[in-house]
This record gives structure tokens, sequence and C-alpha cells, in this order.
């Protein structure tokens, strides 16, 4: 059992890299990416690609992969969120939507219904495993997973804490107006924030192409696993979100311990168990589930 | 003329929607005997706009006047499916099934809306979508079901091919028409008030004391009613209930391609969104995956570049209305006296901008 638990955990790790970008977005420009997950998707296919045509292993793939991902959210925010959000915050969510649907079916169109990974690109990383004391073993790949989901959290923590830029961010997610009188270019910070924001989601993609199979409308269970562990991990800082990440993975862990079909309906339940206990304990609406670690509890 | 001040009549319809509404009732009747000169695929074309129909109405109610933007609504479409087979499995009249079922969805609707109308703008999106992706998940578990493999509604085979595909047009029929009319009242009452009031401004409609979570409620339920009898419409046509098929997202974003198309936040505009969206699947349904693409793509370039859709450019731009749910203001005096410098103004001017509906 405590094999599971670890192996849960470290799953855990995965879930926390979706959704930091995610919840990063939202904290910065209030927006929900529906296209989050099928982006995530769209770097698992490009590694896939660079891999499958060209024999550039994943890791080394990343490096002309990441960068897309920020030219992509740098777009992403300037050409399509920025427009829609100007329109109220429903707006946004129907165009991300669409978008998703977009890009779903583009990769179906160019890679066709076959599942896809990037297991057999990476050597024996993807079955390696290291034995720890009682006779666990851990998949390296998996403890790797893992160390990316901290060193990026703490990183992105640091960023937003220590820098010009990441103070920057911050002032304009809590009040784009007022940070612009102080010269902070909102236009600008957003936009990086965008940039930022997909490059997690480019990392993510790979993680989910190299510990599983993935095929074009992978994306919206993605969507659904990055906005849970947002969520269950709720206010505070970014280390919520891997708080959140491994309570999903736990949960799912133990569904599936549970019956057979129990992966995915462990997961959704112990998300809406989280949601019931917050909305019942905090009698306001739900403002603030997803939040920047900045902002200071109301 | 110059001196008497101007006299603001308020109307709730104009001689054009006057027409539209005996044009609205000839179309009904028409559609009724139509089946008599259609042929049989025609027949279930037609009964399938009738569901797009009420599924683009119960997505604008939802979200065009509750301001509820939901990617989830396939769970009530599937719920729909999945009660009218658990329904008819347990002995009830296929058909009576299908509106039982419905109203079943409505029941499961209620204390869901407890919980998830808490939940704001794009938490409430993918929230609902959790819950349509969990619902799925445990139907699959019943054995009934048999899984993925589906089951179908085997005791509407006892009645002709014939006769049943006619009878099921009817019932989608009555069905919309019953929704929309239900709707239209609702939106043309003291209801509709409050509806656009939220739409508008939802802080500002609660400090003025309209009840905004009741409100929502009622749309909420209504809505899962709606998009349940579609889903039992759905399965009588095609018989067979496949979970995938029904608890697709699909659903969802084919209502919002026809809202976002039409007019969101307007009542004929879900109408008209429902009609394009059928004659482009009519057309291009043919394509696969590019017409998917097609849909995805225009539904975001009516979101960045026509957010208000086709009617609610119509309406803008020609002050036409057909089925009026608002008020509308109407200045008989003479316009100068209020409008300043508008001395070229025509002199029975309308303002476009008091009502929005």
């Amino acid at each position: 059992m405590s094999n599971q638990i670890i192996q849960g955990i470290l799953l855990g790790g995965y879930y926390a890299l979706i959704a930091c970008g995610l919840s990063f977005m939202f904290s910065v420009m209030r927006i929900i990416n529906l296209a989050h997950g099928s982006l995530a998707v769209f770097a698992a296919f490009a590694l896939w690609l660079l891999a499958s045509r060209f024999h550039v292993p994943p890791f080394l793939g990343l490096l002309i992969v990441l960068p897309l991902m920020a030219a992509i959210g740098w777009a992403l925010q300037r050409f399509l969120l920025e427009r829609s959000a100007r329109g109220g915050a429903l707006l946004p969510i129907l165009t991300t939507f669409g978008l998703a649907i977009v890009i779903d079916n583009m990769l179906f169109e160019q890679f066709g219904a076959d599942t896809r990974s990037l297991a057999p690109y990476i050597g024996s990383l993807s079955y390696d495993s290291w034995e720890w004391p009682g006779g666990i073993y851990v998949g390296k790949l998996a403890v790797i997973m893992f160390a990316t989901a901290v060193i990026l959290l703490g990183g992105l923590q640091l960023f937003l804490t220590r820098t010009r830029l990441g103070r920057s961010i911050r002032a304009t997610s809590e009040d784009p107006d007022t940070a612009g009188l102080v010269g902070v270019d909102a236009r600008r910070a957003n936009a990086i924030a965008a940039a930022i924001a997909m490059v997690t989601v480019g990392l993510a993609g790979a993680f989910l192409g190299m510990r599983a199979t993935f095929d074009p409308y992978a994306g919206a269970p993605q969507l659904l696993f990055a906005f849970e562990a947002a969520v269950i991990g709720g206010a505070g800082s970014l280390w919520g979100t891997l708080i959140g990440g491994i309570v999903l993975a736990l949960a799912q862990t133990l569904g599936a311990q549970v019956h057979p079909q129990g992966f995915l309906i462990g997961g959704h339940a112990v998300f809406l168990v989280v949601l019931f206990v917050r909305l019942s304990t905090s009698g306001l609406g739900l403002r603030g589930l997803l939040r920047l670690p900045s902002r200071s509890a109301p | 003329m110059s001196a008497s001040a101007p006299m603001p009549v308020i109307e709730r319809g104009t001689a054009t929607s006057r027409i539209a509404a005996i044009a609205t009732a000839l179309i009904i009747a028409l559609l009724a005997i139509a089946p008599r000169v259609l042929s049989a695929g025609a027949v279930d074309r037609m009964t399938a706009l009738f569901i797009y129909v009420i599924l683009a109405a119960m997505w604008n109610a939802l979200a065009g006047f509750g301001g509820l933007v939901s990617v989830g609504q396939q769970v009530f479409f599937g719920l729909g499916a999945y009660f009218a087979i658990r329904l008819a499995d347990a002995g009830l009249n296929p058909f009576a099934a299908l509106f039982v079922s419905a109203m079943a969805v409505g029941a499961v609707s209620w204390p869901l809306s407890l919980f998830m109308l808490r939940l704001r703008n794009g938490e409430f999106a993918i929230g609902m979508w959790v819950i349509a992706a969990l619902t799925h998940l445990l139907i699959n578990l019943d054995r009934l079901v048999q899984g993925e493999t589906g089951t179908s509604l085997i005791s509407l085979n006892v009645y002709d091919a014939g006769p049943r595909r006619v009878t099921i047009y009817w019932l989608a029929l009555a069905s919309m028409t019953a929704l929309l009319a239900v709707l239209f009242g609702l939106l043309r009452g003291s209801t509709g008030a409050a509806i656009r009031a939220i739409r508008d401004n939802e802080d500002a409609a609660a400090s003025v004391g309209v009840r905004v979570t009741g409100t929502k409620r009622l749309l909420f339920v209504l809505a899962a009613f709606g998009i349940g009898i579609a889903g039992a419409l759905w399965l009588a046509t095609s018989i067979t209930f496949q979970p995938k098929t029904y608890f697709n997202v699909q659903w969802t974003a084919y209502m919002i391609f026809m809202v976002l198309v039409g007019g969101i936040g307007t009542f004929e505009g879900a109408i008209l969104g429902a009609l394009v969206f059928f004659l482009i699947e009519t057309w291009f349904g043919g394509t696969g995956v590019w017409y998917l693409v097609g849909l995805g793509a225009t539904a975001v370039l009516f979101s960045l570049f026509l957010p208000r859709g086709l009617w609610g450019t119509i309406e803008e731009r020609f002050g036409l209305r057909l089925l009026p749910v608002g008020y509308r203001v109407r200045l008989t005096g003479n316009p100068a006296a209020l409008a300043g410098d508008g001395a070229s103004s025509p002199p029975r001017q309308t303002i476009q901008h008091q009502e929005r509906a």
C-alpha cells in the first residue's frame, strides 16, 4: 500500500505541472483557458513529431517546443484573450473553448486517431526505476517529473516575488489600471505571463507524452485534471497546487483500488468533496478558488 | 410642436412583431402538417432541427440571460436519454418515458444548482464539465448500459417505423414550441425584467432587490429540463444509447456555436443560430474533421468580432423586433428637446439602448 501512496504522490507532480499554468493564468488575467489541455497535447504531438520524423530526442526537442509554446502564449494573449476579455468575463470562456475544438480537430486531421507516446524515444528512462528501502520501486521518470514540478513551482514563486518582471506581473493582476499609473505596461506583463504559462503547459505536455499515451482528444481530461488540482490546492501559494495535484492523484489511486473503473471517479469525487467543504465553510461565493500567492486573504 | 414635452411611450411590441406573431403561429401550424408531404428522411432531419432549436434556446436561456456559461450541459442531454432507457426498461411506455425522464432531469438539476450556482464564470463552466464527466463514468457502471457498449430503447421497436417517425416528429415540434413559449413567457413577464437585470449587472440587480440566485436557479432547472427532453428525443430518433455519444462535450460545443452565431442573449438569435447550424451540418457535415474545425473557428471569430451574433447585429442595425420580450421606449414629442443637438434626428426616434433583449 505504501508503494501505491508513493506512486500517487509522484503522479501528483504531473498534475501540479499541468495545473500551475492554469492557475497562474487565472490569477494574473482572470481567465480560465479552456484550451489549456489541448495545448498540452499539442506540445506532446510537437515533441512526438520531432522525435519520430527528425530523430530529435524529446528532452532535446523541448529546446524547440518550449520557445514555440512561449510564442504561442504571447500570441494567444495578444490576439485572442486580450480582445475577448474586453467583452466581459464570459467571452474568454467561449473563445478558448472554440480554440480547444479547433486544436483538437486539427491534431486529429494531422495525426489521426492513433494513440501515441513519447516513451519509445526516451530509452530505458520510461521503465527504469530505483529501489528504495523497504522494497519499493520508484520510476526514474516519475521522480524526474516530481522534481521538475517542485523546481518549476519554486522557480515561479521566486520569479514572482524577487524579480522586477514578476512584481510587475503581480501588480497587473492586482489592479491593471493602477499598475499602469506607476509605469507597468499591463499588456506586456499579461503577454509575458501567458508565455510563461504556456511554457509550463509545454513541459506538462512533454511529461504527459513520456509517462502515458495521448491522442488528439486527450486535451479535455488534462484540462479537467489541471482545474481539479488547482481548485483542490486552492488559495495560498503555488505550493497549494502541488498539494492539490498530490491529493488528486492519491484519490485516483485509491479509487482504482476500490473499483477497476474507479481511477477517474475517485479524482472527480475528491474534487467535488473539497469544493463542497469549501463552499459550506466559506459562506461566500467562490471568488477566490484560484488565486495568486501575493494576494492577501480577504 | 417644439414646445411640447416629449411623451415617452412604452411599447411591448411593434407592427412587425405583431405580424411576426401571426407568422410564427402559421409556421408552427405548417410544420405540424408537414409530415404529410415530407419524405421519411426529411422528417428525421426536421426532428433534428427541432432538437437543435431546443438545445440552442436552453443554452441561451442559461448563458445569454442567466449569465451562466456551462460547458457541461451534455450531462443533462445524456441523463435525459439514460433516464428514458431506465424508465422504459422498468416497463413505462417509451413515449411517456421521454417526458418523465426530462422531469427527472429537472428534478436532479435542482439540488445540483444549490451547489454549482455558487461557482463563478469559468469555475462554473468547468465545474459543470467535471459533473458531466463524473456522471458519464457513473452511468457506465450501470449493468443495463454495459459500459461503452451501450444499449437501446428496445420497447420503441414495437411501433411501426412510419408512425413512430411522425410521432417523434410531432413530439419534438410540440416540445420545442412549448419550451420556447415558456421561455418567451418567462422573459416577457416580471421574471424577464429580473433576468435582464442580472444579465446586465448582477451586483446592481441584487442591490435593487432582484432575487439573483432564485432567478438563476429557475433558468438552470429550465435549461436542464429542456436539454433533458432534447436528449430523450434524440434517443427516440436514434434508438441506441452509447454513453460516449450522449455525454460528449460536442453537444455543448454545438449549443455554444448556435448561440454565438445566432446572437447570445436574444430570444430570436438562438433559433436563427440553430437554423444556421442545421444548414451548415446538412451541407458540410460530411466533411468530418474540417467541419468541426470550421465550427470551432467560427465560434472564435464570432466571439471576437461579432459578439452579439447575427441576430444581435441585425437588431441593432435595423431596430427590428420579431418576438419582443423587452420594453421599448419611444419618444413621440420633439426629440431635439431631449437630445440637444439632435435636430437631424428623425421625428419618431426610438431609443435603442433603452432596450436590449
